[in-house]
């Protein structure tokens, strides 16, 4: 095993490239090529520092926007409320004082941060990309090492530009084979955390490999490694490839000339090395995934569309059973029922996993097919639209797909996290049931009492003209 | 940062797994631009029958007499999974926690509690189901000794492991931004040798 005792994992690579000191008995320090910020965990970070009148180490490293606050029915800053705007404006005074580029309301570049950051080519390959947001892990498609932080590492970003990091352990999923058709990235991910459990990776970095994986648009990889965090990884990776150099070429922040023919011919040096071993290893064939939904209220609380709702007595598990109860309860949902016997009141197409233009032309193509049948959004049904930034936006108005979406009874909405975590007032009220292309399943998630179902777009924009769920392949 | 060395308190059952940090302190609280006024939501959509949080909810066991006071939090795996907000454990902070004990906590939020200076603690599932039904009879007081990696419950010691430089950074209370800027020297050092396109 001489070989493999020298072969690296991607991972293993990217930590090795980025240790800035590592000595005993000390928490080895890492480089953050890039800093992602927000209204609602830097707030904090930048009191700290002018508390201690330390300067922002690398400003330029820096990019700010505004996502998790914001109104999607006006870009005016009040209109979300005092406290929405009273972090807005402390985030516009923070970036102006020390001397960060922010992308606020109105601006073209804005949108939310996980969607802005990629479509702008702020996500290179080969970097660390950290923000105050779990859901930083998406910026891994690209294979970057990407995670979210709290608001005391923010500020340690801010002052000295590394972060103090203990090595997680690896663990490789690998998904073999062709999709069925109709099965989205989302789809993929969720059949994963079903088979992990929501703690499956917790001390993990993930990476997602075999030809299903490799066969992903930059887009989709991204909705994969968007819900890394929701199996509790530190961090998903998917190894960088000519598809995601094609993407990033020409990007307005990507490396230009010959920088760029550098980058690339480093880019490719980062995928593992064949005999690299891995401490956890978990293979999924494609053709075994089908539409997946939440029933419970953690993502691994899945099934498929075509199955019932499970019975605490499907688990031996003490404490999964447990689980299944108290999430029947709060979900109001009966064991043995029929998934596509589940009606809805409410669905939301957007999120950080679910808002970028592919998701919204996949959701406008299945609402197009029901308008040909004379089919609109059920009666029983508010169904809204938000796309993930304002470039996405003025793609899909290009595009056409505001109007599909608007002519079907879907209201089409300004970018930002939305209902992904309702802390605008796009919120869920108790005992409403969303169908949801968003992340968290959790309990109180889009509003106090509200019950959320985790699906892909292609299945949320069904579900919203049928009033219920729907097996799109039966 | 306070420093921590021994610290002796009430325990509080919390029976549930995968305690996400949306149900420790929900999103709705999350508009201040301080590090204060969280402990009062903590846990708010259980702790409170009304959304306004005037009614005080008498099933959740953080209302329950026998635990007023608790400052130590005992609950089951993966706690703090989900959203990265540090607001999480700065309201378990402010509402008098020192101390969490569960199986597994999700990554992001137990590096945010050393960050603060609180300590999460891993026992095994057997040490915690022991410790439950201990708090299911008596009014349970623990003592936890930093510097030895110790739990003490009457005569029974539980051993826990600790990152050494966790270690280090809670006993001594150290302000680790100041910590990392004594090391500017090596950070420029390391961003002088980096490729032109990082």
């Amino acid at each position: 095993m001489s070989i493999s005792s020298k072969a690296k994992t991607m991972y293993e690579k990217l930590w090795q490239q980025h240790i800035v000191e590592e000595k005993a008995g000390e928490t080895p320090l890492l480089y953050v090529d890039r800093h992602l910020i927000h209204e609602v965990t830097s707030p904090q970070a930048f009191a700290n520092l002018k508390f201690h009148n330390r300067p922002v180490r690398h400003p330029e490293r820096t990019i700010a926007t505004m996502d998790h606050n914001i109104s999607t029915r006006s870009i005016k800053i009040d209109a979300a409320g005092e406290g929405a705007a009273n972090q807005l404006r402390t985030l516009e005074k923070n970036c102006k004082e020390f001397g960060i580029e922010l992308f606020g309301m109105g601006h073209k570049n804005q949108g939310i941060v996980h969607v802005m950051g990629p479509e702008l080519g702020l996500t290179l390959p080969g970097t660390i990309i950290v923000c105050g947001d779990s859901h930083t892990a998406t910026h891994g498609a690209f294979g970057a090492l990407a995670f979210g932080i709290g608001t005391s590492e923010v500020e340690h970003v801010f002052a000295t530009q590394t972060l103090r990091q203990t090595k997680a352990k690896t663990m490789k999923i690998e998904v073999n084979g062709q999709v069925g058709s109709g099965i989205s990235a989302k789809d993929i991910i969720l059949a994963i955390i079903g088979k992990t459990g929501s703690a499956g990776a917790t001390g993990y970095v993930v990476e997602y490999c075999g030809s299903a994986i490799e066969a992903l648009s930059m887009e989709e990889r991204m909705t994969v490694c968007n819900m890394s965090i929701e199996f509790g990884a530190k961090a998903g990776l998917i190894a960088p490839d000519q598809t995601t150099f094609d993407y990033l070429q020409g990007k307005e922040y990507a490396p230009k000339g010959d920088i760029w023919q550098l980058a690339v011919s480093d880019w490719k040096q980062l995928k593992t090395d064949q005999d690299a071993i891995f401490d956890s290893v978990l293979t999924l064939n494609a053709e075994d995934i089908k539409a997946q939904i939440t029933w419970g209220t953690t993502p691994g609380q899945v099934t498929s569309v075509d199955n019932v709702v499970p019975s605490p007595d499907d688990f031996t598990d003490p404490i999964e059973k447990e689980s299944c109860a108290a999430a029947l309860t709060y979900m109001g949902l009966t064991a043995g029922t029929k998934i596509t016997d589940i009606s809805i009141n409410k669905v939301f197409i957007g999120s950080c996993t679910n808002s970028r233009i592919e998701d919204l032309r996949a959701a406008a193509s299945i609402v197009e097919k029901y308008q040909a049948q004379g089919k609109s959004v059920s009666t029983n049904v508010d169904a809204i639209v938000v796309p993930g930034s304002y470039r996405v936006k003025e793609q899909a108005e290009t595009e056409g797909l505001d109007k599909i979406f608007s002519n079907a009874g879907f209201e089409w909405r300004l970018p930002g996290c939305s209902m992904c975590l309702g802390m605008n007032d796009d919120v869920l009220k108790e005992g409403d049931r969303c169908a949801s292309t968003s992340n968290r399943n959790f309990e109180g998630r889009q509003g106090r009492g509200s019950r959320t179902h985790l699906v892909s777009p292609e299945l949320a924009a069904a579900s919203a003209i049928a009033g219920h769920f729907v097996d799109l392949n039966s | 940062m306070e420093k921590f060395t021994t610290h002796t308190g009430l325990v509080v059952p919390l029976d549930a797994a995968n305690v996400d940090t949306d149900q420790i302190i929900p999103k709705q609280f999350l508009q201040k631009t301080e590090r204060i006024g969280f402990g009062k939501h903590l846990f708010h959509d259980r702790r409170y029958l009304d959304a306004s949080g005037n009614e005080s909810n008498p099933e959740f066991v953080l209302n329950k007499p026998q635990y007023q006071g608790a400052s130590i939090l005992l609950t089951r795996e993966n706690f703090g999974c989900g959203s990265s907000r540090e607001h999480a454990p700065w309201a378990l902070e402010e509402y008098g926690f020192k101390v969490i004990i569960a199986p597994s906590f999700a990554d992001i939020f137990y590096g945010n509690c050393i960050n603060i200076g609180m300590l999460p603690i891993k026992l095994s599932e057997k040490e915690i189901n022991e410790l439950f039904n201990k708090t299911d009879t008596n009014k349970l007081s623990l003592t936890i000794d930093l510097i030895n990696n110790n739990v003490s419950c009457g005569n029974t010691v539980y051993n826990f492991s600790l990152d050494s430089f966790h270690q280090y950074c809670l006993e001594e209370g150290i302000d680790s931004v100041g910590w990392t800027l004594n090391k500017l020297e090596t950070i420029k050092a390391f961003e002088e040798k980096m490729p032109a396109w990082q």
